[in-house]
């Protein structure tokens, strides 16, 4: 019995925060942010290095053969530097979607590609969660045709994987014929989301298993996200807690004074129990599947609630300083939001827990 | 990560599920809240103690089973009475927070005479230690032991002494050093009810019911040897127990239990010919609370881990308090919600739920939040020795690192 990461968990955490300590400091990410790139390349190149492109792609296509678990690690480091970086969808969303429903010969085709860098998906099923704006996307013989919002780390991609209306996974080429790339603007100049039109668009499809997949992929970024957003939240309350140990009005730090002490407290204590959920959300989708998917509601929604409450309480604990752009804290606040929204906010992935449950039918 | 408790574990499981089976006939039917355990739930402890599924790894010479300390063999006999509905072993104030000081501080003689008929039922015990003048700042305390002979003679107030009208005995903080340093001039006594000089009046609560009492010492004798630790040391001896204190009312399993039986009453109860659960709005506070007592429970685990790794418990540890029983407090406030008018039937009423526990809960709840140290030095705690803030400046507070801590 042992509820905790391991030594080798502990090592990989360490290594992206001491890469990101050293590669993507504030200054750097606020000069990606500003050029509107999303993708920090020395950042990219250095975590390639270090594998997270096959992290949990099987040893047998090149990968590293790692659990969810070690991709949450890694989230949450990255959610700590507001790293401008793809993972999610791209290292962790795209590969389990072909782990899960991609046959031997399509396997052997993308995983290795994936692991060596050599394609980099974006992932578009947040049609499965949340329809806007009249999106969703039809599959008529064997092309694509319509919108789908919201397509998760799609800089730079040159493939994507995308869910039609029905739930079945598909690959497209960013090339093909019919499709159209648009990225979205969004608060957090960290991450790339965009908007992908197709029409009649070729694409290869994987299995057709009534959906088993894109659930399964679904809480694999919801756990993601929530780690993310947790790494952002330790992020937030460090830097409060520091400031405030700085900061002196009325001949005393700041930090010194209940009112702020208590606003730190509170965060920390809605913050830590997150940390096992989040843990725990990302040891059962490898080691109890069953529980999967209501465990990533629970992770998703209830990191989503706390990390909004971090991200406006350690802001105020800055004062006026945290409103300015000057300290950038921002950068978190806003990679939070992010988190909290995408891929289903907190009432919605509550009542998808609910009928998980059978605790209500399924809307229509 | 691994959940697992191994071949080892699993063979004492199924000892500790055969043991249930067996005996469970045996298990005293109302224990309730009762502050003095029944003649059958006497006989339970003793039963159990001799088993080891309680007082576990106290020394035998003690009245315990004396095994070797085992956090996994406690949780899984902890998980399997819970899991059956039979009750464990006692958890009264004697047993969660007296033995542990007199195993640590006490005097041979006092481990002998004391420990057993405690861990058996037979001898209850009440706290002294708030007053109405020193709550949080209890190191303020004012109740007086002068010396007379080979004599204390005590004279003041206690309150929030729960179970003081059926205790034989108090474990009591008595200032005996008036000259010193608050909180070197206090004493740790130990002494029994029907002591002439001692009146406990019932404090009648928020809930209409008399939890607590107000106890009153006037010229109360006991005896200069039954004390534990030496005279003035009392702050630190009462702060070993007051550890013990807060972990018991941190309990993940008490608020897996609130849990369950909310999912129920929303799934049984019905308005307007619908379940309450199929309400969107009260479905979607049930599914929050769910995922909150899911994290508490996995921070429970982390904690239970730390433990047998004998490393500190940290963050995950200094929040149970202020957590554990917020949540519980909202458990019940949903619960009221989802009886809605229903939920304000109270003392018998027709139409009432549960017998107005879900309300009794509710308020006693807000009591626990505020007892056993407030919500407020919590976050005190919480920010000073978790995340290393500084102190408020203190002008009573002794320097050096013994002389923290308070209530």
């Amino acid at each position: 019995m042992d509820f905790g990461l391991s030594l080798e968990q502990q090592m990989l955490a360490e290594s992206v925060t001491r890469l990101m300590r050293e590669l993507c400091p504030l200054d750097h990410v606020r000069q990606v942010a500003e050029g509107g790139s999303a993708v920090s390349a020395q950042s990219q190149a250095a975590l390639a290095e270090l594998g997270l492109p096959g992290l949990v792609v099987p040893e047998v296509h090149g990968g590293l053969g790692l659990g969810l678990l070690d991709a949450a690690v890694v989230a949450t480091a990255l959610g700590e530097a507001v790293a401008p970086v793809p993972f999610c969808a791209r290292h962790v969303m795209a590969p389990l979607a072909l782990i899960a429903a991609g046959s031997e010969a399509q396997q052997a085709q993308w995983l290795p590609r994936i692991a060596a860098g050599e394609v980099r998906f974006g992932v578009g099923v947040h049609e499965q969660v949340s329809r806007r704006d009249g999106s969703g996307v039809r599959c008529t013989g064997g092309a694509l045709t319509g919108t789908a919002l919201f397509v998760l780390d799609c800089a730079e991609a040159d493939h994507l994987m995308i869910a039609d209306q029905t739930g079945r996974l598909h690959i497209v080429s960013a090339q093909a014929d019919g499709l159209e790339l648009t990225v979205l603007k969004t608060i957090d100049a960290t991450r790339s989301v965009g908007e992908l039109r197709l029409a009649s668009t070729q694409a290869e499809a994987l299995a057709d298993d009534g959906g088993a997949a894109v659930r399964r992929v679904i809480a694999a970024g919801r756990i993601l996200l929530a780690a993310d957003s947790l790494g952002a939240a330790d992020a937030m309350i460090a830097q409060a807690v520091a400031y405030a140990g700085q900061r002196e009005q009325f001949g005393r730090v700041i930090g010194s004074f209940q009112a702020v002490k208590h606003m730190c407290a509170e965060m920390a204590a809605k913050n830590e129990p997150c940390r096992s959920l989040v843990w725990y959300a990302a040891h059962a989708f490898d080691a109890v599947p069953a529980e999967a998917e209501l465990v990533a509601c629970h992770a998703k929604s209830h990191t989503g609630e706390v990390g909004r409450f971090v991200a406006r309480t350690a802001t105020e604990v800055h004062g006026g300083m945290g409103f300015t752009d000057l300290l950038g804290l921002h950068y978190w606040f806003k990679r939070i939001g992010f988190d909290r929204q995408v891929l289903g906010g907190p009432e919605a992935v509550r009542e998808e827990a609910a009928i998980l449950q059978g605790w209500t039918a399924r809307a229509a | 990560m691994d959940l697992s408790y191994g071949p080892d574990y699993e063979t004492f499981r199924e000892e500790v599920r055969g043991f249930i089976a067996a005996n469970r006939h045996l298990a005293p039917k109302n224990a309730g809240r009762a502050a003095r355990p029944s003649k059958e739930g006497v006989a339970w402890q003793k039963l159990l103690i001799q088993h080891g599924y309680t007082a576990r790894t106290i020394p035998r010479e003690y009245g315990g089973f004396g095994a070797e300390p085992d956090i996994l063999k406690s949780r899984i006999i902890a998980e399997e009475f819970a899991r059956a509905g039979v009750p464990g072993g006692l958890a009264n104030q004697g047993i969660s927070m007296l033995v542990p000081t007199l195993l640590e501080l006490g005097t041979e003689e006092q481990k002998r005479r004391w420990i057993a008929p405690t861990l058996a039922g037979d001898v209850v015990w009440c706290q002294g230690y708030s007053e109405p003048g020193s709550g949080s700042d209890l190191a303020s305390l004012k109740t007086s032991a002068r010396v007379e002979g080979d004599e204390f003679v005590v004279n003041g107030q206690k309150i929030w002494t729960s179970t003081a009208k059926e205790a034989d005995m108090i474990f009591c903080l008595v200032r005996t050093e008036g000259d010193a340093a608050k909180h070197q001039g206090i004493s740790y006594l130990i002494f029994p009810m029907n002591t002439p000089g001692i009146e406990v009046r019932p404090l009648r609560t928020m809930t209409g019911h008399a939890e607590f009492n107000e106890t009153f010492f006037t010229d109360v004798r006991v005896p200069v040897d039954q004390i534990v630790g030496q005279r003035g040391q009392g702050w630190f001896v009462a702060n070993a127990t007051l550890g013990h204190e807060r972990g018991m009312l941190g309990d993940p399993d008490a608020l897996e239990n609130r849990l369950l039986a909310l999912i129920e009453l929303m799934k049984v109860e019905q308005v307007g010919g619908a379940r309450v659960i199929d309400l969107p709005a009260l479905r979607d506070r049930l599914v929050a609370l769910q995922a909150e007592v899911a994290a508490m429970n996995y921070n429970g685990m982390r904690i239970l881990s730390n433990q047998i790794k004998g490393e500190p418990g940290g963050m995950a540890k200094l929040i149970v308090k202020l957590q554990a029983c917020e949540l519980a407090h909202q458990i019940s406030a949903l619960a009221i919600d989802a009886l809605g008018e229903l939920g304000i039937l109270y003392n018998g009423s027709a139409h009432e739920r549960a017998n107005g526990s879900w309300q009794w809960n509710y308020m006693f709840q807000l009591g626990l939040i505020i007892g056993g140290g407030t919500a407020q030095i919590q976050k005190n705690i919480i920010s000073e020795r978790g995340l290393n803030m500084p102190r408020e400046p203190r002008l009573d507070l002794p320097k050096g690192p013994s002389a923290q801590g308070g209530q």
